[in-house]
């Protein structure tokens, strides 16, 4: 048995069986879940500033929609990714803005905004936000989140800065 | 407390008996030669599941099959032990199932009773042999192109329905996305279920008449 000096054929060709088999199991099966986990383990990050056109177009006290593509190399293939947001001028002034992102705060659906109701609505779960972006109703956790980075080149165009890592 | 949990497992599941019949069997004088069908029986499933990882990037598409196979060589982590794994052991599985078989011939073992386990060894030969070549194509390089051109063409010699045959196989006249795609359903359905079912009744047949004894000098 097993423990005693004395191991007999039977036990000893169990043993070895088990040894070599766990050695390569491990040896196939380590790499192996590296393999399955390896794309979620690679950062992409974006760092790129948008433009999202003249600011002096923009509107006063109206969100003003825009959308942005990235592309990102996704394994094998280029894959675009579609993003969008609102920019809210408060007055003239080059930096009074509020800029917020269109994604839902709750399950990442895109919101719209209601020009009768003055709410940006959700289609998916129903929520709805104010024009600064506060929750007003339904399940999202926070506000819509914003872009605070911005600046007005010297054409006059609005750049907003896009970052995430 | 390892052994009730066995004991209330055993006596529902009958795990003794089962070990019994297919590991405790009784065998003649050891011989090395004798392993070759285990062997065999491993790296089907070592095929079977690093096959199975690799259908996690690869893509049977003409756009993307090469990319794709590229990004698991490079971008995944041991994506190129995984893929050589896969790519050697084919390779092996074909020589030892060769190697088997030229065993049972020279010992004589496929006589009675046990000239079925051989004719479904003959089965697990061929299917054997046809996942390699279809697997060949799935890399959708110039090599695979070429030798699925020509491994086609082949068949296609066989008189009057070879021309059908043909067709069959590309799935039309010229190589394509469709004999992508069927080569790559033949691969990874087809034939490995063709090969799980042939193998359940060659390890059955096994068990039920045991190993041959190897023959003496005299016989």
């Amino acid at each position: 048995m097993a423990g005693s000096h004395n191991i007999d054929r039977r036990d000893f060709v169990k043993l070895t069986t088990a040894a070599v088999g766990t050695v390569i199991g491990a040896s196939i099966g380590i790499p192996a879940i590296g393999y399955l986990i390896s794309p979620a383990l690679k950062e992409d990050s974006k760092d790129t500033w948008i433009s999202v056109g003249k600011l002096e177009e923009i509107p006063l006290n109206k969100p003003f929609p825009f959308s942005f593509t990235l592309t990102q190399v996704n394994g094998w293939e280029r894959t675009s990714i579609s993003f969008g947001g609102f920019v809210i001028r408060k007055s003239e002034a080059e930096n009074d803005l509020t800029i917020l992102s269109s994604i839902c705060t709750h399950l990442g659906c895109q919101v719209n905004w209601k020009e009768e109701s003055n709410v940006f609505i959700c289609p998916c779960h129903d929520a709805s936000f104010d024009i600064d972006g506060n929750v007003l109703a339904g399940p999202p956790p926070r506000p819509l989140d914003t872009f605070t980075d911005y600046k007005v080149d010297d054409e006059g165009n609005l750049l907003i800065h896009i970052q995430e890592s | 407390m390892w052994k009730k949990i066995y004991e209330w497992l055993d006596e529902r599941l009958g795990l003794n008996s089962i070990y019994k019949a297919t590991l405790d069997r009784p065998e003649p004088r050891g011989n090395w030669w004798n392993t070759l069908g285990s062997a065999s029986l491993f790296l089907f499933i070592l095929q079977g599941i690093t096959g199975i990882f690799l259908t996690v990037y690869y893509t049977p598409s003409p756009d993307h099959a090469y990319d794709s196979i590229q990004y698991i060589m490079t971008g995944v982590s041991f994506g190129w032990l995984i893929r050589g794994i896969h790519h050697w052991g084919a390779s092996l599985m074909v020589l030892i199932v060769f190697i088997h078989m030229l065993r049972v011939f020279i010992t004589a073992s496929y006589k009675y009773p046990r000239e079925l386990t051989w004719l479904v060894g003959v089965g697990l030969l061929l299917v054997t042999v046809f996942m390699g070549f279809t697997g060949y194509l799935l890399p959708w390089n110039q090599k695979a192109f070429w030798a699925t051109t020509v491994g086609t063409q082949i068949a296609g010699s066989v008189p009057v329905i070879g021309e059908f045959i043909l067709k069959v196989l590309r799935g039309g006249s010229s190589l394509s996305a469709l004999t992508l795609q069927r080569f790559f359903a033949a691969h990874i359905w087809i034939l490995p279920a063709m090969l799980v079912g042939l193998i359940a009744v060659h390890l059955y047949l096994i068990m039920k008449h045991g190993e041959s004894q190897f023959p003496e000098k005299e016989d």
